[in-house]
């Protein structure tokens, strides 16, 4: 079976765990550096990017997660965890992990009162997936090798980069596993892939 | 088409915050130390619960400057005290943008039979609880998110973990009960049905819910988290005690890893001394913030 960790400093941690299992994929919270090396592909769940950086900073996280990235062990980030991923984070002079290259605004569609439901088409995914975003931040923008999953309002709301996945809302919180289990196929793909 | 403030929005939003510390702050230089320690949000306030309760008199929500110098000074998101029922400061803090409104018992309520409807507001609000009645009560009025009241600005733990305990028994007394039954619970609870038959279903509250009032330490923090809360409020804890920046980020590591026990030791290494603590006996009847709200 394939093993799919969620980084589990904070956030909505037992929701993908949840969404991991139902579609038929071991979940596996993360709290410790040597629990990556038993996984296939991880999660960077939502929550807030800052308190999860000071967090991965201090269980010297990063390191091991760049290295996870750069085997090609596919990483999906949603929300907080898609700022993780990215390369440039505008406003900032320092990025994350930096393994994406996407540029991303923060809080990009305001606070919490103008968090909203929208529905989307998502490339290779769905025609309608009923997208919850929340503080989201937003893709301002991508390289060459990035390629646009869904857009909201012109702005880039899902991409993928070879074993990357993101998306700026939460599909973890509505009962549409269609997405993670996309993701939990990519890395049962990239598990294949790399045992050859 | 969008929607705005949707319970998924709003739930959601709490549901982003788990296994984080959420800090009292009264100015932008304690919000940007909360968040330096790893803070998942900051409740901004004129005063912390226990010089709230050493000053006496009424207390109101705070001077939106103070609100709004902690939204200048800080991304993680903005949390402010509105009075139990006092439908306009909750208006005003939503019209400034506060990301998340707390009814709360620490402020002198404005209406001490009706508490706000808060299905009506685009914000989401966190309201205390001492029991699932209590809790199930609010979700009725459309919390998006509940924590204990504990005894807030006592720095004892005593209350909090007794409110905790005992909304965790009734949900788990509730799950294993048959439904025809739950009416008659609903009833002693004095608990909307419709709420308690949707716990029953899923298995657990429709909200996430926070420790709060009287977390003093990080062991304190941590044996919330055990006892099953999502995550933990400090109000005065934090800048009362000796060494506000490592304190903070003691209690940010003791929630996260409430069960490792070792670094919990460490983390509680030379921090100074915590707040003084306040025996719950000693407390006037009259002065218990906890009986506030209903």
């Amino acid at each position: 079976m394939v093993k799919v960790g969620v980084l589990g400093l904070q956030g909505a941690v037992r929701e993908h765990i949840n969404a991991i299992e139902r579609c038929g994929a071991e979940g596996i919270i993360i709290k410790k550096v040597e629990q990556l090396a038993g996984i296939d592909g991880l999660i960077l769940p939502g929550g807030e990017s800052t308190t999860m950086r000071r967090l991965i900073n201090h269980y010297h996280f990063l390191e091991p997660l760049k290295r996870f990235g750069g085997q090609g062990k596919p990483i999906f980030g949603t929300c907080a965890g898609l700022i993780l991923l990215a390369k440039e984070i505008a406003g900032q002079d320092d990025a994350h992990l930096e393994l994406m290259d996407i540029k991303v605004e923060r809080n990009a569609f305001g606070r919490q009162r103008e968090s909203f439901e929208a529905n989307l088409a998502i490339k290779h995914v769905a025609p309608d997936f009923e997208a919850v975003f929340i503080r989201a931040p937003y893709i301002l923008e991508i390289g060459s090798t990035v390629e646009v999953l869904a857009t909201f309002n012109n702005a880039v709301v899902a991409a993928k980069q070879g074993a990357l996945l993101c998306t700026s809302f939460h599909p973890e919180l509505t009962n549409d596993d269609r997405l993670i289990a996309y993701f939990v196929e990519m890395v049962g793909d990239a598990k294949k892939a790399l045992a050859t | 088409m969008t929607v705005l403030g949707t319970d998924r929005v709003k739930r959601g939003m709490a549901e982003m915050q788990k296994g984080g510390v959420i800090m009292d702050v009264v100015n932008a230089e304690q919000a940007k130390i909360a968040e330096q320690a790893g803070a998942v949000a900051v409740m901004a306030l004129e005063r912390v619960p226990s010089d709230i309760r050493a000053a006496g008199g009424v207390a109101r929500m705070a001077d939106p400057t103070i609100v709004e110098e902690v939204m200048q000074a800080v991304t993680i998101p903005v949390m402010a005290k509105a009075r139990i029922g006092h439908i306009v400061e909750a208006r005003v803090l939503e019209a400034m943008g506060v990301d998340y409104i707390d009814e709360s018992e620490v402020l002198t309520p404005a209406d001490e039979i009706f508490h706000l409807n808060k299905k009506d507001y685009t914000v989401p609000f966190v309201c205390g609880c001492r029991d699932l009645g209590e809790a199930a009560r609010r979700i009725g009025e459309g919390t998006s998110m509940l924590r204990t009241k504990g005894e807030p600005g006592t720095g004892n733990i005593v209350e909090a973990v007794r409110h905790m305990r005992e909304v965790n028994a009734q949900v788990r007394k509730l799950i294993h009960m048959s439904v025809d039954e739950i009416m008659t619970f609903a009833k002693e609870l004095g608990a909307p049905y419709e709420v308690l038959l949707a716990i029953k279903e899923n298995g657990r509250l429709p909200v996430v819910n926070f420790a709060a009032g009287g977390v003093a330490t990080p062991a304190d923090a941590a044996l919330m988290m055990e006892l099953g809360a999502d995550g933990v409020f400090v109000g005065s804890g934090i800048f009362k005690s000796d060494h506000p920046e490592k304190f903070a980020k003691a209690i940010v590591e003791a929630t996260t890893h409430f069960d490792n026990y070792e670094l919990i030791a460490n983390v509680s290494k030379g921090l100074g001394t915590a707040m003084k603590g306040l025996e719950i006996s000693t407390i006037a009847p009259e002065n218990r913030m906890q009986d506030r709200g209903w």
